[in-house]
Parts: C-alpha cells; structure tokens; sequence
C-alpha cells in the first residue's frame, strides 16, 4: 500500500468511528499530536497536585484532610496513567517528564495562580475540575483508543471531585460572613483563568481543524466553553455566588449564557511563561526531580546488584 | 464496655488513646508534606497513600477517645482545639521530614514498632479499640514492606544512598527509646488488659530491626548520650508548635464555622 493509501484507509476507519490502537498504523503527525495532547495532559495533573497540595497541613477538619489528600493522590494516579498511555506511542516517561522540567513541554495554564484561601480548594473542584470534565467527557471519546479508555477512568474519579470541590462552596457560601467572602473572592480570581482552559478561540487554534478531522476531538474549544458556562452559572446562582463578568446574560433564544471576552492577553502571556506562578511551579518540580535523583540511583542500583546474584534454591 | 469503666479508666482509657491517635495524627500531617514533592511518581502515591492510612487510623483513635472521655469532644475538637502540650505522640513523629532517606528511616522505625503494637492491641478487652487495632494492622503491613524494602534499596544502593539512610538512622536513635517506655497509667490498662506494654515489644521490634539493618548492610548505632522522651506526657520537641500552628490556623482563627 503507498502512503496515501493508507492514509486513505486511516480516515475510513476513523470516520467509521472505529478505535485506533497503538499497534495499528497511523500517520507519523497524528501519532506526534497525541504524544503533545496526552503528555500536556499527564504534565497538568502533576502540576497540578501543587496548588491544591499547598493547603493539605491546613484543611479545616480531619475530614477535609482525608478528601483532599485523596484527591492529590488521585492527581498523581492520572499523571501516572497518562504517561502510560503516551508510552503507548513509542515515547520513554522520562524524555516527557524532562521536556516538562526544561519547559519545552506545556501543562494546563491554570495551575499558574496560587491558592489564598481554603476557599479555593473549593472552587478549584467545581470550576477546575468542572471544566476539565466537560473537555474529558469528549476526550472519552476521542479516535486512539489508549487515551479514550484513559479519559473514561479519570472522568469517573473528576466527577466525584467536582462534587466534593462544590459541596465546599456550598459549606462556605452558606457559612460566616468571612466564608462568604473568602469564596466570593476565590470565584472572582478564578472565574477567567477556568474559561480560559479550553484555549484560543476556534478561529486561532491551530490544531482544531486536523484533531476534529481525526475525531482525536469532536467538538470545538468554544463549543466546549460555552457548555461548560451554560452549566457553572446556575450552580453559581444556586448558592447565591457572582460571577464576575458584566456582560453575563441569557440568552432566551438560543439558551446560552453568554458572557464577555476573555482577556487573551494574559491568557498568552501566562502561556508563554509569565504568570503569577511559572517560575515557581518549575522550580518545585525541578527540585523534587533534582533531590529525588539519588533516590531513583539508588533503587536502580540495588535492582541490579539482585539481578546479578545468583538466585537461591528455596 | 466504655460505659462500664470506673472514672479512673476512663481518664486512662482516654489518654491512651490520645497516644495512639496523635502518633498517627502528626506523622500523617508530616507526610502529607510530601505530596507533590516526592522523588519519583509512585512514591508520591505511596507516600500519600500511608498519610491516608495515618490520619484515618487517627480519626478512629480521637473519635474514640471523644467517646470515652463523654463531654462532647469529637475528632475534630481533639485534634485542633488542643495545645502542645496535650499532645501525646512521640517526639520522633514530630521532627522535620528532612530528605527522602530521612523519612524513610523515621517511617520504618516506627511501622516496626506499630506493627507489634497493634498486634498485641488486636487482644485488648476493649473490643473498641481492638477493631481498629485489628484494621489498622494490615495497612501497617503494607507500610512495613514498603519502608523496609526502600531501607533495603537505600542501604545496599549506591555509595550515596548508604551514607544518607545511614546518617538518618545515627541521627534519629536517640528518638527510638522513647516509643518502648512504659508508665504508671500504661501498666494500670495493661492490667486490665486494654492496653499493651510497650516495654514489652521492644525484643520484637529488635529482631526486625536488626533483620533489616543487616540485609541493608547498615549498622545498629551506639546507644546515644541522650535518649529523647516526654511526648506521652505533652513534653515535646520545638517543631510540634508549628505543626500545630499550620494544622489549627482555620478553626481556631474561625471559632463555631464550619467547612
């Protein structure tokens, strides 16, 4: 077969909605495509076990504690997933873990503001891990099989953060006058940089057109935007919460909410490095990888001096 | 069986329960630490995961304690409305988690030392107690396998590794004595059999020590100049005011909210 022809055969099966699987053929940019998606995708879940990490020692009650700290470990699960299902695609964890700490690798843009208050924890649950889920559920999906199956597993466990992340804002919203604030606040920092997730508009994504051609993605980043608002806002109004945006209204017609710019500005500008916490999410995962080098030697090293004693009769 | 203690074992059957819960208590909050920090991925969820084991094991302990000591103190209560000096945990379990081999060595001194306590604990007459003892003991089982086997790795790894497990060891042997003492209040429950004597379990925990050590090619250090001891009776190393500090700041700083 020449190339074209199967590429040919490829889109047939793609738009006969069957699974392609890591041994199947598959041109080399969509194999190339997926490496980027899965291993940004495994790179978010481990940034972002630091901004939630930061309030385990100070959670409000040992319940609180034992939900979150499940929840970062969760975090860890998926990453480790992730990296398996990118290893699917003849790629080593340690050459994308590496393309993480040198910053050639990008990870999700949200994880680059810090948590103030314990009511953030809450409402990076709901509009967090809400809006992920809303990306993943189509994820779930998706044409390559390993990552689909992936997704299915991690949505699973998201939704059940998101339920816990929503109960704090509810718990707070309905609490002292100081909670109410605390969570107003904490929604009005996090608002933006939620819609924000789901990436440049349509007209200036650059991989929307070929991933939605490969069925990798079937809907469009404001597709995905606007269901995941349409979603948020009566949960925020539920509790009594603002959003901060002006031109929030409804739509009786097409039954959206719909709501102002995004400030694209800082959306690249915190893409390209210069957020509120860049610097310092890279540096923690420099340092953990830097002092964790010894440990790692030391496991392979003694791996190796039992391989090569001879094995006892027992 | 709470109800039908004297006052005097109440007042016992409380502290001591407060000894095994704030054990777990502290040496949980102090792995959490690691989380998102680990050396390698899965030991981020290991590590995480016995953090788990920990606080649950110490919400068992202080809600049970609360119970038992009848004036409306839950778990909660127990763990953010006390000061240091009602803490009851071991000193080791309070120091800084230094580097990984740091951690791990304070994590496999005291699973060996847990692991025997909760299976003479598994016996006690207070059927309370022995159910999670009895629980407890087969997450400490894996925690056991998990800090012995990197002890292991670490020891007999590479040159750097056996100087830093080795230097962990030297450096927290004056904390190890404290955990075999037994006293007044311990031998009244022992008595009673609630409660198991400490002293009792250090042969024990010994034998596994020495196991190990030698397997890892570490050696025993001599005995310290200075054995640390005073937690059970709220006498406690500096770094457990900032502990508690960073655990308490929300429902002391919030008095009646809830979260």
């Amino acid at each position: 077969m020449t190339d074209t022809e199967k590429l040919e055969k490829f889109q047939q099966r793609i738009d006969n909605g069957e699974k392609i699987e890591p041994k199947d053929w598959m041109p080399e940019r969509f194999r190339r495509q997926l490496i980027r998606m899965i291993s940004q995708h495994a790179h978010s879940e481990i940034v972002g076990m630091l901004p939630e990490g930061n309030w385990i020692t100070r959670a409000p009650s040992l319940k609180r504690k034992l939900t979150l700290l499940a929840k970062v470990q969760d975090e860890a699960g998926h990453g480790l997933y992730l990296y398996c299902a990118a290893e699917t695609l003849g790629i080593d964890r340690r050459e994308l873990v590496e393309q993480l700490l040198s910053g050639k690798a990008k990870y999700s843009s949200i994880f680059n503001y810090p948590t103030l208050t314990w009511a953030d924890i809450g409402v990076i649950g709901w509009l967090v891990d809400g809006a992920a889920i809303v990306n993943q559920t189509m994820l779930a999906k998706s044409s390559y099989g390993p990552y689909a199956r992936a997704m299915i597993r991690i949505c699973k466990e998201e939704n059940f953060h998101k339920r816990q992340g929503y109960e704090i804002v509810a718990t707070m919203a309905n609490g002292t006058l100081e909670q109410r604030r605390m969570m107003q606040d904490a929604v009005d920092r996090w608002w933006w940089p939620s819609l924000m997730m789901f990436g440049p508009h349509d007209s200036e994504s650059p991989n929307s057109a070929e991933l939605i051609k490969w069925k990798v993605k079937t809907k469009t980043n404001d597709e995905l935007r606007q269901r995941f608002v349409n979603l948020t806002v009566p949960q925020a109004l539920a509790v009594n919460l603002s959003i901060p945006d002006p031109d929030l209204k409804y739509n009786e017609e097409t039954q959206n909410w719909e709501f102002g710019e995004i400030d694209w500005d800082e959306f690249y500008a915190v893409i390209k490095g210069n957020g509120p916490m860049n610097r310092e999410r890279m540096r923690a995962r420099n340092r953990a990888d830097a002092e964790g080098e010894w440990v790692r030697k030391a496991a392979e090293a003694y791996a190796a001096k039992r391989a090569a004693k001879p094995r006892v009769a027992s | 069986m709470a109800d039908s203690f004297d006052q005097q074992t109440r007042d016992d059957v409380f502290d001591y329960l407060l000894r095994l819960g704030d054990d777990r208590l502290i040496l949980g909050h102090r792995l959490s630490e690691w989380c998102g920090h680990g050396p390698i991925l899965e030991e981020d969820i290991a590590i995480s995961n016995i953090a788990l084991d920990c606080v649950g094991q110490a919400i068992g302990f202080l809600r049970l304690a609360g119970e038992v000591e009848g004036k409306g103190r839950d778990e909660d209560k127990l763990a953010y409305f006390r000061e240091a000096i009602d803490f009851r945990n071991l000193l080791l379990l309070e120091q800084p988690n230094g580097d990984y081999a740091y951690t791990i060595m304070r994590q496999f001194l005291f699973d060996a030392f847990s692991y025997h306590q909760y299976e003479a604990l598994q016996e006690s007459r207070f059927e309370a107690l022995a159910a999670i003892a009895a629980k407890s003991l087969k997450e400490v089982r894996y925690h056991l396998r998990h800090s012995s086997q990197w002890v292991l790795r670490m020891g007999d790894g590479t040159e750097e590794s056996h100087r830093r497990i080795q230097e962990a060891l030297d450096d927290m042997w004056m904390f190890v004595f404290e955990m075999f003492e037994s006293d007044a209040l311990e031998q009244r429950l022992v008595a009673q059999g609630i409660a198991v004597d400490a002293s009792a379990l250090q042969p024990k925990w010994e034998e596994m020590i020495a196991n190990v050590l030698s397997e890892s090619t570490l050696r025993r250090p001599m005995e310290p100049g200075y054995q640390s001891s005073g937690g059970r009776r709220g006498r406690h190393s500096e770094h457990l005011g900032y502990i508690l500090s960073e655990m308490q700041i929300l429902p002391r700083s919030y008095p009646g909210a809830e979260w």
